[in-house]
C-alpha cells in the first residue's frame, strides 16, 4: 500500500498539504523546509520543482521557482538533496512540476530516480491524459509512484470519472479555473466542493487554489478530505530568514 | 532531388494535434474545457458556408485582399532569377497578422465569448487583434514584454487608440514568451466568456492549424497570381521569415504537398547563431514542450527555456511552431537563418531598390537571398509579411541615413 493510501486510511479529514518551490528561498533550504514541514503538522508535503514558464502557477509561486532556479535548482540537484530524506520524512512526499524539464533528465529515468529517494507521488499539470495514457503512464506505474490529477468545476462528469480512475492517492480538486494564488467567491467554491463529494470517487480529494488561512482550510474541510495551501506558504518563506520559526508560526495559525 | 516523405501530411495534424512527433495540447486541467470546445468546434464552424462567405468579405472589403504578387525587377537583376513579392504589407494594419485575426474574432463571436486577450511580440499581432475588436465591437486585452512595449512604442500607441487595453508583462525576459504565459494564465482565470487569439502557428492544439488555416490564404493567392502571370502556379522557391512561424505557415501552406517547391524558413540569427544572442531555434535548439504544444525550443540541457535574442520582437521567441517543427525533421522545410546586422542592411536596401520600407522581421527573409545559389530559371516568391513604419526608431538610430 503506497504512503498516501496508508495517510489516507487512518486519517480521512482536515488533511493537510504544504506546497514549497524546491530550493526556496535557498538552495539547501529543501530538506530543512521538510523536516520543519513535518514537525509542524503538515500530513503531507508537496515539492515544487522550478519551471522557467510554470503556466498554471500564479505570480508568487513563479517568482519563487525563479529565484530557485537562480540558486541553481535541478531535477539533478533535487535528486541528490532527497537522496537520504527518508531518513528523517516519514510523511508521503510528492513532487510537483511541468513535463519540459523532466522530459530533458528523461521521463522514465526521472520515475525511478523519484522511486529510489522515496517519493510517493506526482503531479504534472501539463501532461494531458491522452499522453499519460499512451506514453508516460507506464513508466510512472511501473515505478510504484500514486499519479495525482487535477480536477476543475468545468471537469464533466464523464472526464471526471476516468481522471479519478486514473489517479491514485488523491485526487486534486481545483477550487475555481484559476492560476494558484488568486482569491475566490466561496459560495460557489461550496457548491461545487458539495457536489463533488457526493459524486462517490474512488479518491479522497484536496482541495488547491485560494487556501490561504485558517478560515478557508476550514471551510472547504466541510465537504474536502483535506487542502493543499501553496502560494500563502511561499508568501510567508519570502517575509524572513527563519525557515523553521516560519513555518511553526504558519501552520499554527492554519492548524491551531 | 527531394529526400522527404511525400506521404507526410503536413496539412492535417493528426487528432490529437501531431505533426509526426510535434504537436498536441499540453495544457493544465483548468483549460481543458476552452481548448476542448475549440477543438470540437473549429473546423466545423471553419467550414460552414456562412462563416467562409464573412471571413472572406471581411478580408476582401476590410484587410484588401488579395494581396498584390509584385514582380521585382531590380531585386530579380541584382539576384540573377525571377522574384516575386507577395505584399502582406499592404493589409490593412500593416501585416499578415489580421487574417488570422479577423478569421478568430468571427470565431470567437460563434463560440459566444465577449472578451478577447492576445500576446504580442512587435505589436502586429496585438493591433491586428484590438483592430477586429473594435471592428466587431468586444474588449480587448493585449499582454506585451515589458521590453517590447518599449521598443514598439507606435504599436503600443496604436492598440491604445483602438480602445485596447494593454497589459505589461514583467516576468522572465519581459518579451514575447512571456507575454505569451501571461495571457494563458489569463485566459485560465476567466475560461468562460473569454476567447485567446493567439498570433502565431504556436499554442495547443487546435491553434497551430487552425492559425494556419485561417493564414493559408496568403498561398492560395499566391497560387492564382502565380498563374496569371507565369503560366503556373508553381513556384520553384518560398521564402518567409519564421519566429513562431505564422506568415511562414501562410505561405507554404498550400505548397506544402508540393515537392517541387522548396519551402525556405528564414529564422532570426540575432549576433550571430552561436554568438550566445541569437533566435535561431532550429539551428540551437531541441525538442522540448513550450505554451502548450511539443516542438523544437531553444533550452538549457535541464529543460529551462533560454532567454532568445533577435533585433526584431517578432522574431524573439525561443520555439517554433509544431508544423514547422516537423517541416525541419522531415527536412520539408529548409531552415536558414539572417543576422541583426544583415535585416537591418536589407531593410535598407530592398526601401532603396523596390521603395518598399519592409518590417525588420521580413527583411530577415530578404538577406538570405544572395545566398541561396538561385538559378536563372527559378521563381522566388518571397513573402513580403510587413510593412516597416514599426520599426522607424530602430532603422533611425541603426542604419546611416
Amino acid at each position: 500500500m503506497s504512503k498516501l493510501t496508508n495517510l489516507f486510511n487512518q486519517k480521512n479529514a482536515r488533511v493537510l498539504n504544504v506546497y514549497c518551490t524546491a530550493g526556496f528561498p535557498q538552495l539547501n533550504s529543501t530538506l530543512e523546509i521538510m523536516e520543519s514541514l513535518q514537525a509542524n503538522g503538515a500530513d503531507i508535503i508537496e515539492l515544487g520543482m522550478p519551471y522557467s514558464d510554470p503556466l498554471a502557477d500564479g505570480e508568487v509561486i513563479q517568482s519563487s521557482s525563479l529565484v530557485a532556479l537562480e540558486n541553481g535548482m535541478t531535477i539533478e540537484v533535487l535528486f541528490e538533496q532527497l537522496a537520504n530524506m527518508r531518513k528523517t520524512i516519514h510523511i508521503p512526499v510528492i513532487l510537483m512540476g511541468y513535463m519540459n524539464p523532466i522530459l530533458q533528465y528523461g521521463f522514465e529515468r526521472f520515475c525511478k530516480a523519484a522511486k529510489e529517494v522515496g517519493v510517493d507521488g506526482l503531479i504534472l499539470p501539463d501532461l494531458p491524459l491522452f499522453e499519460f495514457e499512451t506514453i508516460y503512464g507506464a513508466a510512472i506505474n511501473e515505478n510504484g509512484l500514486d499519479f495525482i490529477f487535477l480536477v476543475t468545476p468545468e471537469t464533466s462528469e464523464e472526464r471526471l470519472k476516468k481522471l479519478d480512475n486514473l489517479s491514485s492517492g488523491f485526487l486534486y480538486a481545483v477550487s475555481s479555473s484559476a492560476t494558484t494564488g488568486k482569491d475566490k467567491d466561496f459560495s460557489k467554491v461550496a457548491l461545487y466542493l458539495k457536489k463533488l463529494k457526493a459524486f462517490g470517487l474512488k479518491n479522497p480529494f484536496l482541495v488547491g487554489f485560494g487556501i490561504k488561512d485558517k478560515e478557508s482550510f476550514n471551510a472547504v474541510n466541510e465537504y474536502a478530505n483535506g487542502a493543499i495551501i501553496g502560494s500563502a506558504y511561499i508568501k510567508a518563506l519570502s517575509s524572513g530568514s527563519d525557515v523553521n520559526a516560519i513555518t511553526k508560526t504558519f501552520l499554527e495559525s492554519i492548524l491551531k | 532531388m527531394q529526400l522527404f516523405d511525400k506521404t507526410a501530411e503536413y496539412q492535417q495534424p493528426n487528432e490529437e494535434g501531431y505533426y509526426g512527433e510535434f504537436g498536441g495540447a499540453y495544457i493544465p486541467e483548468m483549460l481543458f474545457g476552452n481548448v476542448e470546445e475549440l477543438k470540437h468546434q473549429y473546423l466545423e464552424i471553419m467550414n460552414d458556408p456562412d462563416f467562409q462567405i464573412e471571413f472572406h468579405a471581411l478580408l476582401r472589403d476590410y484587410v484588401g485582399r488579395p494581396t498584390p504578387l509584385f514582380y521585382a525587377e531590380r531585386l530579380s537583376k541584382e539576384i540573377g532569377t525571377t522574384v516575386y513579392l507577395k505584399r502582406e504589407d499592404l493589409c490593412h494594419t500593416g501585416a499578415h497578422k489580421i487574417n488570422n485575426t479577423i478569421g478568430q474574432i468571427l470565431l470567437a463571436q460563434r463560440l459566444g465569448k465577449t472578451k478577447i486577450i492576445a500576446e504580442t511580440g512587435a505589436g502586429q499581432h496585438g493591433v491586428a487583434t484590438a483592430t477586429v475588436c473594435a471592428l466587431k465591437g468586444m474588449e480587448c486585452v493585449v499582454y506585451m514584454g515589458e521590453k517590447d512595449i518599449e521598443r514598439q512604442a507606435p504599436n503600443v500607441a496604436r492598440m491604445k487608440l483602438l480602445g485596447a487595453k494593454v497589459v505589461p508583462a514583467t516576468s522572465g525576459s519581459k518579451t514575447l514568451k512571456d507575454a505569451t504565459n501571461e495571457a494563458i494564465r489569463a485566459w485560465i482565470n476567466e475560461p468562460d466568456t473569454t476567447h485567446y487569439i493567439i498570433g502565431s502557428v504556436v499554442g495547443p492544439h487546435p491553434y497551430p492549424d487552425m492559425v494556419a488555416k485561417f493564414q493559408s490564404v496568403i498561398s492560395d493567392e499566391i497560387r492564382k497570381q502565380l498563374k496569371e502571370k507565369t503560366g503556373s502556379e508553381l513556384p520553384t522557391h518560398v521564402v518567409a521569415c519564421v519566429g513562431g512561424g505564422s506568415n511562414a505557415a501562410g505561405a507554404f501552406y498550400h505548397f506544402l504537398n508540393e515537392p517541387t517547391v522548396d519551402l525556405v524558413a528564414v529564422e532570426a540569427a540575432g549576433h550571430g547563431v552561436h554568438s550566445g544572442m541569437s533566435a535561431a531555434t532550429t539551428q540551437l535548439g531541441t525538442t522540448g514542450i513550450l505554451h502548450g504544444s511539443k516542438s523544437i525550443l531553444m533550452q538549457t540541457k535541464d529543460g529551462q527555456v533560454v532567454e532568445p535574442h533577435s533585433i526584431s520582437a517578432g522574431l524573439d521567441y525561443p520555439g517554433i511552431g509544431p508544423l514547422h517543427a516537423y517541416l525541419f525533421k522531415s527536412g520539408r522545410g529548409t531552415f536558414t537563418s539572417a543576422t541583426d546586422e544583415e535585416a537591418l542592411e536589407w531593410a535598407s536596401h530592398l526601401s532603396k531598390i523596390e521603395g518598399i520600407i519592409p518590417a525588420l522581421e521580413t527583411a530577415h527573409a530578404f538577406a538570405v537571398l544572395p545566398k541561396m545559389n538561385f538559378k536563372p530559371t527559378d521563381v522566388v516568391v518571397v513573402c513580403l509579411s510587413g510593412r516597416g513604419d514599426k520599426d522607424l526608431a530602430t532603422y533611425m538610430s541603426n542604419i546611416k541615413m
